[in-house]
């Protein structure tokens, strides 16, 4: 029970809300943007022509005000009155000088959305899939709303950044080092003067990154937390409703969006601090390049001209700082989500596929041996101790006990949903963790108690199964199974819609989904948890069949609820507090007084027959 | 939807201003702010200019003339620069801010109304709308809606600079001038031009968005079916379709921004070109003087920077239009329950039911309730016994309103459900789902739903449920946080806590709905004990398949094609009723048929 998230763990670790997802925290930004390259390697293509072409639209910038200056000043101000032909030659300059800036940004603006687009599709791809790899319980402690940002909102946060921050900051510095360089041929001792107003904005920089970055992530884990507070009401409308805690529900979900805003507004605000100084920094520095100027004047050649001539290169050293900033500031919050898509990734899928040395099943009915398995949640204690036994290929074991008995950790074992801590789990006499995960999912399927459908059409779920299985196939599947009956008596046979979850079908109806799945699977071990939904007991005798004809000419370990599996299975294992404490088939351990098997027996039999 | 996306393009704009007009509308104070901020800061860059202009004639180029400089006028120099500068720094502070607070608590304001539109609307409304649809709506799109926020000061600043520009073109030359201002109505179609062809791709790619988390939400709530079968390529596959297809169009969209972007910037320029060719020409022609073209010009180029900021506000419109009316299409949603004044008086302990002529259908052709009478006393029990999809969780929902009927009704102590104030029934009535339902809070939480309710109490009804056993060997015991929807319990023990939930509240009339199905039958057993032996004389309603259950039951209803085919006890059902002894028997009989 260790999965249960403690109250401790939430308020230590926020950003993660004791989860075992990897929330990228100890990420750096640089490190980030390295990390984030090399997932979408798309990013990098023809980086070198994007940058190129942003240089041109941003000399663009420079260069088409200055040309409009040129021909006021010396075209039409000149001292010699008007001239014509100069006017018509600039303007013409000018003119190209437009046409060209503007195609070149065009281009890098097309070709930036092209690549960062590709970029996040692929990112997006790898998280979700990365999410399928990850072991169930790393899965159920996250929760699902954050689940589904990482993939959805997260990496359109990132977009925003890319076309209109990355590349852009980078020419900035570039226009920032040149401005410098001119500043520094005109006067050195000015351009000193320049940088060092600038330079508490720089060294604050880090401190404001620091900030923000902090900011949004809890920006980022308030979204997760606000989304789970909406579903509420949503997943659970019957229960709010019939319980009238409208009130109490809408509370939550007030404060889950007070503290988004909270969060969001106190992200804002170092972001508009960090990005003001900058102004009252180019303050300073004009201040400081007209008075220094003014002072040198008395002292070195330094002329009214050169200074005013400065005062316009500050101009050019002012804006590409600013657009810097603007780009820094807002690209944490992008950063944050990237590190937090790039987290999912970074955390370890520990029942990896064991690559090329991974072995593969024979196919045909399978053995199976746990040797002296130890199993325990994390942070928990064992839940299963020192488990070793055998089960003969082409038998049908039922595995009973109370709950909490340890009884279905049996099935994750086995279908390795879990590896265990101590002992190996063996098919065929091969170590689960060695076999490979295609090989291993083609033989080896779990009929889980919830089966869950998708929104999609019976024969679409089915069809999970087997993926390439026709109609005729899964028509004729339903016969072997007996149910065929029941699949002519729906509406649309099997293109009938199943719902959200499967919710249209009842219980009953879903379970018969899942078996007709696991049948079209064809497996040789078949690992069923068994459903403990009592269900209409015409379908129930339509379940009991099914299964029954599911099972043969296959291992099946079940995991049972029921008497009358236990009754009809070829062997029971009896588990009691993660020891196997009873085998052998039921006539047997019926007969056992005081045994664990025939305790449980009494009060199955007094269910049943009262 | 084409139509509806033929009317979006046609006016997008307008509609896009009437959004930012109901935010406007609903936060004055803050927008006004921001927007004062703004217009300071618009005024404190053209001082900046003139503050430059006066340093240079009255302390750089006399300094240089004469030689001499006084202290008092660098001091001078500086205060002016750094005051202009503190300003404007304020002037950012105020819009930035007030802009960020003001988008921030419009989506707070719309996401309370919405969710309280998804508390208030019935379950039919909730049966028709997918979960990930409903997260996105009080997310995404609530986020779309107000994008514009950001960008509206700052564009409304810039209109004071224009207006200020504008203004001086004219007096300095009216040909000019004119000229010169072709270039608003070139931005004008510019920006028709950009909504017309981005609109559908923005509209589009909300949708998408949506479906991207819609999969993306189903895919991990089905993760251990995934995992079992080894079909997470194929559900990658599915995922990435949609995905590409988001990406594709959002390249679409990106390549008209590529291409609006730079239009929008190098207007005002190419304005600049043509006035100096026209100027140059009346120059020469003596029609008007080198110096107003020169400040005609100049003008121009300033009124670039406000054109692209308007630009700005304007490229956010498609997407907020869209994000807008998805939410108002959620608060526009009809069909909220009306609720009386009555209370219920407490006649006797247990609640009396009174059910007459109940009619009701989710699809009009296929009514499943056609006329359902019974009653039931006081302190009796009764079991509501039918095939799948016989009408039994429908009747259910019914008795506790979370559905009203379409004919006929409900009594409880002779009150109609439908005038009973809003809250009175829960507190008579616990319907306890066959699907449990747990709130991402603590076990305690769960249990008392915030209701003020001792902790020997939740323990009791813990107890009576059978639950007190795991909760007390969960880490925390009462306190223990049970994660998002209690994933981390099995479905027996989620009902278990859900079955406390109910009867923690004493309830006069208990409802169950097949409520102890996954939960294992020896506990099952001693669950459906302490309730037939407790002494609340509840009302007790039970839907149930398992003899047991059904064997509690004073009386059982059988209910078949809509009606009620037979009631009375077990016995006398089983004895008089082929029906319901093949319904009741049938599991027993497929054991037996198979092993003999």
């Amino acid at each position: 029970m260790s999965t249960i998230t403690t109250p401790a763990t939430e308020s230590d670790d926020l950003a993660a809300g004791g989860t075992r997802m990897d929330s990228g925290e100890s990420i750096g930004a640089m490190e980030t943007l390295r990390r984030g390259v090399a997932i979408s390697p798309e990013l990098r293509e023809g980086i070198g022509v994007t940058l190129l072409l942003a240089v041109v639209a941003s000399c663009g910038q420079v260069v088409v005000p200055i040309a409009v200056q040129q021909t006021l000043d010396r075209g039409l101000n000149g001292p010699g009155g008007p001239r014509l032909s100069f006017v018509v030659w600039l303007g013409l300059a000018a003119a190209v000088a437009i046409a060209v800036t503007s195609v070149a940004s065009y281009l890098m603006t097309k070709r930036l959305f092209t690549t960062s687009e590709r970029g996040l599709a692929t990112l997006r791809v790898k998280a979700f899939r990365h999410v399928h790899d990850l072991p169930l319980l790393t899965q159920n402690t996250e929760r699902r709303g954050s689940l589904v940002s990482r993939v959805t909102s997260d990496v359109d946060q990132v977009s925003q950044f890319l076309v209109f921050g990355g590349l852009i900051f980078v020419v900035s510095v570039g226009q920032m080092l040149v401005a410098t360089v001119i500043m520094v041929i005109y006067s050195w001792e000015l351009a000193l003067v320049v940088w060092l107003s600038f330079a508490p904005l720089f060294a604050s920089i880090r401190y404001f990154q620091r900030k923000l970055s902090q900011a949004y992530t809890v920006v980022r884990h308030q979204v997760g937390v606000l989304l789970g507070a909406i579903s509420e009401p949503v997943v659970g409308a019957a229960t709010v409703r019939s319980y009238a805690v409208e009130g109490r529900t809408q509370d939550r979900i007030d404060s889950a969006i007070d503290e988004f805003k909270a969060a969001s507004t106190r992200a804002q605000r170092f972001t508009v601090v960090s990005f003001s100084l900058g102004g009252i920094s180019a303050g300073v520095a004009n201040a400081g390049v007209l008075i220094i100027g003014v002072l040198l004047g008395f002292t070195t050649d330094m002329t009214a001209g050169k200074v005013l001539a400065f005062a316009f290169l500050v101009t050019l050293f002012v804006g590409p700082v600013q657009m810097g900033t603007q780009i820094l500031t807002d690209a944490q919050n992008a950063i944050v989500s990237w590190r937090r898509v790039i987290g999912i990734l970074e955390t370890p899928a520990d029942l990896v596929d064991p690559g090329p040395d991974a072995q593969q099943l024979p196919r045909g009915p399978i053995d199976v041996t746990f040797d002296d398995v130890s199993f325990a949640y994390p942070g928990g204690p064992d839940v299963l101790r020192e488990v070793s036994m055998h089960i003969d290929a082409g038998t049908r074991v039922a595995i009973v006990g109370e709950t909490g008995s340890g009884k279905s950790t049996f099935a994750k074992l086995l279908t390795r949903l879990m590896d265990p801590r101590s002992g190996a789990v063996l098919l065929d006499g091969i170590d689960v963790r060695s076999i490979a995960q295609h090989s291993l999912r083609k033989s080896v399927v779990l009929v889980p108690q919830e089966g869950f459908l998708f929104d999609d059409s019976i024969a679409a779920n089915v069809r999970y199964g087997k993926l390439d299985a026709t109609q005729r196939e899964i028509v004729a599947s339903a016969d072997e199974l007996g149910l065929r009956d029941w699949l002519d008596g729906l509406p649309r046979g099997l293109d009938t819609m199943v719902g959200q979850r499967g919710e249209s079908l009842s219980a009953g109806e879903r379970q018969l989904v899942a078996l007709l799945r696991a049948h079209l699977a064809d497996p040789d071990l078949l690992v069923l948890d068994e459903a403990t939904s009592a269900v209409d007991p015409h379908l129930e005798m339509q379940i009991g069949r099914a299964l029954e004809r599911l099972m043969q000419s296959r291992t099946s370990v079940t995991i049972a609820h029921r008497l009358s599996t236990a009754e009809n299975a070829d062997e029971v294992v009896v588990v009691d507090r993660g020891r196997v404490v009873q085998r052998g088939p039921h006539s047997e351990l019926v007969t056992q007084s005081g045994g664990v098997y025939a305790g449980l027996h009494t009060s199955w039999a007094a269910q049943h027959h009262s | 939807m084409s139509d509806d996306q033929a009317v979006l393009q046609g006016s997008t704009t307008r509609e896009g201003f009437a959004v930012l007009g109901h935010a406007i509308r609903r936060e004055p104070g803050i927008f006004v702010l921001s927007t004062i901020g703004s217009v300071l800061f618009a005024v404190l860059t053209v001082a900046d200019a003139w503050v430059l202009g006066w340093a240079t004639d009255n302390v750089v180029i006399p300094a240089f003339e004469t030689g001499e400089i006084g202290a008092g006028l660098l001091w001078a120099v500086l205060g002016l620069f750094v005051g202009v500068a503190i300003l404007r720094a304020v002037g950012i502070v105020a819009r930035r801010l007030g802009a960020g607070i003001m988008q921030f608590r419009m989506q707070a304001h719309t996401r309370r109304a919405v969710t309280r539109q998804y508390l208030a609307l019935p379950m039919e409304w909730h049966q028709r709308h997918p979960t990930g649809q409903l997260l996105s709506n009080a997310y995404s799109d609530v986020e779309a809606a107000w994008g514009p926020i950001a960008p509206l000061p700052m564009a409304l600043g810039t209109v004071v600079m224009m207006v200020i520009a504008v203004g001086q073109m004219l007096i300095a030359d009216l040909v000019l001038a004119i000229v010169g201002l072709l270039v608003f109505p070139a931005v004008v179609v510019a920006n028709l031009a950009y909504q017309r062809l981005a609109s559908p791709l923005m509209t589009h790619a909300q949708e998408l968005r949506a479906e991207v988390s819609e999969i993306a939400h189903e895919s991990f709530d089905g993760a251990m079916v995934v995992k079992t079968l080894g079909r997470e390529t194929q559900e990658t596959d599915r995922f990435r379709a949609r995905a590409d297809e988001l990406r594709d169009v959002n390249i679409r969209a990106g390549r008209i921004r590529a291409a609006f972007d730079p239009t929008l910037a190098s207007l005002p320029n190419v304005g600049v070109l043509v006035v100096l060719a026209v100027g140059v020409s009346r120059v020469t022609s003596g029609a008007t003087d080198a110096g107003d073209v020169v400040t005609v010009a100049y003008l121009l180029t300033i009124v670039s920077f406000p054109i692209r900021a308007i630009g700005w506000l304007l490229g956010e419109f498609p997407r907020s239009v869209v994000g807008f009316r998805r939410t108002e299409a959620v608060l526009a949603a009809t069909g909220s329950m009306t609720y009386g004044a009555a209370g219920i008086s407490e006649a006797s302990r247990g609640a009396r039911l009174e059910v007459e002529d109940l009619h009701y259908a989710y699809d009009h052709d296929n009514p499943l309730l056609r006329g359902v009478t019974f009653e039931v006393e006081p302190g009796r029990t009764v079991a509501v016994v039918g095939q799948t999809a016989s009408g039994k969780s429908t009747l259910t929902g019914l008795m506790t309103r979370l559905i009203d009927p379409d004919g006929g009704r409900i009594r409880i102590d002779g009150h109609d459900l439908r005038d009973l104030a809003k809250g009175a029934l829960a507190g008579s009535v616990a319907l306890v789902p066959q699907t449990a339902f747990l709130f991402d809070d603590t076990v305690r939480g769960n249990v008392t739903l915030g209701a003020d309710i001792s902790d020997e109490e939740v323990w009791a009804a813990l107890r009576a449920a059978q639950a007190d056993g795991f909760v007390a060997a969960l880490g925390s015991g009462l306190d223990t946080q049970l994660g998002e929807r209690g994933t981390s319990l099995s479905g027996g023990q989620r009902q278990r806590l859900s079955l406390a939930r109910a009867l923690v509240r004493h309830p006069r009339l208990l409802i169950l709905d097949d409520a102890t199905s996954a939960v294992d039958p020896e506990v099952e057993a001693r669950i459906l004990a302490t309730l037939r032996h407790s002494d609340e004389d509840s009302t007790l309603v039970v839907v149930a398949y398992r003899k047991a259950t059904i064997g509690l039951a004073d009386e059982v209803i059988h209910l078949a094609d809509g009606r009620i085919a037979d009631r009375g006890t077990h016995a006398e059902l089983l004895d008089r009723s082929p029906a319901y002894a093949q319904l009741v028997n049938a599991y027993e009989q497929a054991a037996h048929e198979e092993h003999p």
